[in-house]
């Protein structure tokens, strides 16, 4: 036996996975070390979307930074708007009207939505199941169709402002929700029956992609895949912005920690997002949604016709930028993938100093190598799903 | 005899044969094939809520999408043939003929029909009438494997690599299940033809998926994941090794893998239709009852044959699009395993079931005696 394994060829095959690949779509590199089928070694190479998003930053106005974080996590353009906004305001020091704090919350819910939507779409098509696929991206489409209604746009959304909001949801928002609930509804159940009790899918869920809870705080892990490993932070209750302490809510949490957990965690957040956009619209209060304050957010354009005070207001917004005080601020939200954080340093001008994002996969990635050493090739596919590496974000 | 001095017996028989070997490459490459691609569109649309294929258009007529077809083989005419540098240019271009082959040679012994009786002439509707038609079917089957790992080693790409290996050691294990299982068939029937194995299903309650249920099912998996389709598909597996073995094939070599696996389909259908699924004959009905409805005097037995013959060829691929749609059904439905999965599945499950399969066949068969 001894003989035979000396005179085997057995060197290790190095792979180059992406970024032309099915799986890394472009936007990541894994340089892999194969024995046969098991990874000896990889390597994480990311940076083919990086754009320069802090630098762009750096060279607009305040205001002119929404359409950049749109691009950031391109499955849920408005959660990024979101941060950014919270982050701005705590900079001002302005507290937004409760009118727009529960629009923020359906529009966020909404987005983590289909976020979670797309995600376990692209996990089921990456297994081979893509009727499961299809199915979730008709109900994101759906979402998409709600959000369309919102705001005019579906991908790159670009709703909020600072201080408020492009425009109010339309007068039949509710009805229009409350229209498409049991569309939803049947094909989350369709899915539900495809995946979570379907033998192969959970073979090839259960146990891949497992790490230990000190690795996974050490790497920085938030979000479902941290809360899938039973560690039960989640910035919406550990720390409340928005309307987040006054929902009835639950955070869903995992044990094991594996792909699966981290998928079933999925899967109950889009329920209790669901419960929250209920709740939301039933308690949302009548008012403004803008904060009354013409240098903090823009007025009408017919009081920037009709009147002085807001004429130079809009001029100043417009040329010069709104000027927060110096100083700096980090504001994490709880964005689909994790805590979404955006620490922002003003110098009094009108454009932003730093603006930093800290982006929820950008730390996950970095544990890729660690999750899949030892495992096989056909593990990868299920963990990198789960992990959700957005290039967009992960890349700024 | 003299070799040159042809009896006519000879050349009717000659005449049959052709015309045989005519109507099944009609039927597999001019028929199934292409429109198995138009069907594997549509159902899958269907399943998935989508319109499917209804681009294609000759002067504003799409024919639901028919013209897909037309366009699929234009495409893959006019595509540039590619071979990588480095690769064995022989074999990369020999293999996918390997792996067609097979897919259509299989049906040399595969009866379609029964044997019926045209002025004074046996027609038996089967190509080659072989007393080990079942062992040509499985040594015809497991020279396809050549074809898919000959294509991965030739391409000099890894992960062509990677995926015929994943076929060798896949293909290997499911041809000893579908051996075994196979065994339990021939116990209850006593016959390798595969004319006789059909002919005896006569009696709906004598149909092989009667006799044998564990055994149909353990048959249909094993030759599903010799098709290598989902949840069987981790040689091509397209997220994991961008597409397995022909990667790096283009044009109309990819058409000849692509058309080798629709075929096998078809192939697959034929031969669990005849093997458990009664063949040509329809439940309920025997052979003798359709003739003598047709048996009117102004016809002539032999008119009451053919159409006999008609209606039970047509039977008998009406089973096999049955077995087609299942095939689809469970691909666009299930995700795929993962390859050590797929091992296991076939040597700790479906190897042993097999096993004790034959043993309990062999059993019912003594204590039925």
């Amino acid at each position: 036996m001894s003989d035979l394994s000396e005179n085997l060829h057995s060197d290790y095959m190095t792979l180059n996975m992406g970024p032309s690949h099915p799986a890394t779509h472009g936007t990541v590199k894994f340089l892999l070390t194969l024995d046969g089928e098991t990874v000896i070694d990889m390597v994480v190479d990311i940076g083919y979307l990086h754009r320069g998003f802090e630098k762009m930053c750096e060279s607009v106005t305040w205001t002119n930074v929404f359409p950049y974080t749109d691009r950031l996590n391109y499955c849920s353009a408005i959660m990024n708007n979101i941060g950014y906004a919270e982050a701005v305001e705590k900079l001002l020091g302005i507290e937004t009207t409760e009118r727009c704090k529960y629009i923020r919350v359906v529009v966020n819910e909404l987005s983590r939505i289909s976020d979670h939507y797309t995600n376990i779409a692209a996990a089921a098509l990456e297994l081979g199941a893509l009727t499961a696929f299809i199915y979730f991206v008709e109900t994101r489409e759906i979402v998409w169709d709600l959000l369309e209604m919102v705001c005019g746009a579906r991908l790159t959304s670009n709703y909020i402002r600072v201080g408020g909001l492009m425009c109010d949801i339309p007068d039949n928002f509710n009805e229009e929700l409350e229209a498409r609930y049991p569309k939803l509804d049947s094909l989350y159940d369709d899915v539900d029956k495809l995946l979570t009790k379907n033998r192969i899918f959970l073979d090839r869920m259960r146990d891949t992609g497992v790490l230990s809870t000190e690795s996974m705080l050490s790497y920085g892990f938030t979000g479902p895949c941290l809360r899938a490993s039973g560690i039960d932070y989640d910035v919406r209750k550990a720390h409340p912005y928005l309307v987040y302490d006054k929902l009835d809510w639950d955070v869903p949490i995992g044990t094991v920690g594996d792909n699966f957990d981290r998928y079933l965690v999925r899967m109950e957040e889009i329920k209790q997002s669901f419960k929250m956009i209920k709740q939301a619209m039933k308690d949302m209060p009548d008012g403004p949604i803008n904060v009354d304050n013409p240098y903090m957010r823009q007025p009408s354009k017919q009081d920037v016709y009709s009147r002085m005070e807001e004429m130079i207001a809009h001029f100043k917004i417009t040329i010069e930028g709104l000027k927060p005080p110096v100083g700096e601020v980090y504001m994490p939200t709880e964005a689909a993938n994790g805590e979404l954080g955006f620490y922002l340093v003003s110098d009094g001008g009108g454009k932003p100093y730093k603006c930093r994002v800290r982006p929820p996969c950008f730390s996950m990635t970095a544990a890729m190598e660690e999750i899949c050493k030892g495992s096989m090739l056909a593990d990868i596919i299920p963990t990198f799903d789960m992990i959700n590496m957005i290039g967009g974000e992960s890349d700024r | 005899m003299d070799l040159f001095s042809f009896t006519d017996e000879f050349l009717i028989d000659l005449g049959l044969t052709l015309l045989k070997i005519g109507f099944i490459l009609a039927v597999t490459v001019g028929f199934f094939a292409p429109v198995l691609t138009w069907v594997e569109r549509k159902q899958s649309a269907i399943m998935q809520d989508r319109i499917g294929a209804n681009r294609a258009d000759i002067m504003g007529f799409t024919a639901l999408g028919l013209f897909h077809i037309i366009a699929d083989a234009l495409k893959m005419f006019a595509k540039e043939d590619f071979i990588p540098q480095g690769a064995n240019r022989l074999l990369h271009t020999l293999s996918p003929i390997i792996a067609l082959v097979p897919a259509l040679l299989t049906f040399a012994v595969v009866p379609f029909g029964g044997k019926y009786e045209l002025w004074g002439h046996q027609v038996n509707l089967v190509i080659s009438d072989l007393d080990v038609g079942l062992l040509f079917v499985f040594a015809i089957a497991s020279l396809a494997t050549y074809g898919y790992v000959v294509a991965g080693w030739s391409s000099n790409n890894n992960w062509s690599l990677l995926g015929s290996m994943r076929t060798a050691s896949q293909m290997i294990s499911y041809e000893v299940t579908m051996g075994l299982t196979i065994i339990g068939v021939l116990m209850v029937y006593g016959t390798m033809q595969l004319d006789e194995i059909g002919a005896a299903q006569e009696n709906f309650w004598r149909w092989g998926i009667f006799l044998q249920p564990v055994g149909f099912l353990m048959f249909l998996t094993a030759s599903i994941a010799e098709n290598k389709r989902i949840p069987f598909d981790n040689p091509e597996a397209e997220s994991e090794l961008v597409a397995g073995y022909f990667t790096e094939y283009s044009g109309l070599k990819f058409g000849m893998f692509f058309m080798a696996e629709f075929i096998e389909m078809v192939t697959i259908g034929a031969i669990v239709t005849i093997l458990f699924f009664g063949g040509w004959h329809i439940p309920f009905i025997e052979t003798q009852d359709i003739i003598d409805t047709f048996n009117f005097s102004w016809l002539g037995p032999s008119i009451a044959n053919l159409i006999t013959m008609g209606i039970q060829v047509g039977v008998f691929f009406a089973k096999v699009c049955f077995f087609i749609f299942i095939q689809m059904t469970i691909r666009w439905t299930l995700p795929r395993f993962r390859y050590d999965q797929i091992m296991k599945l076939g040597w700790k499950i479906l190897l042993p079931l097999s096993l004790v399969n034959i043993v309990v066949t062999g059993i019912v068969i003594m204590l039925l005696k």
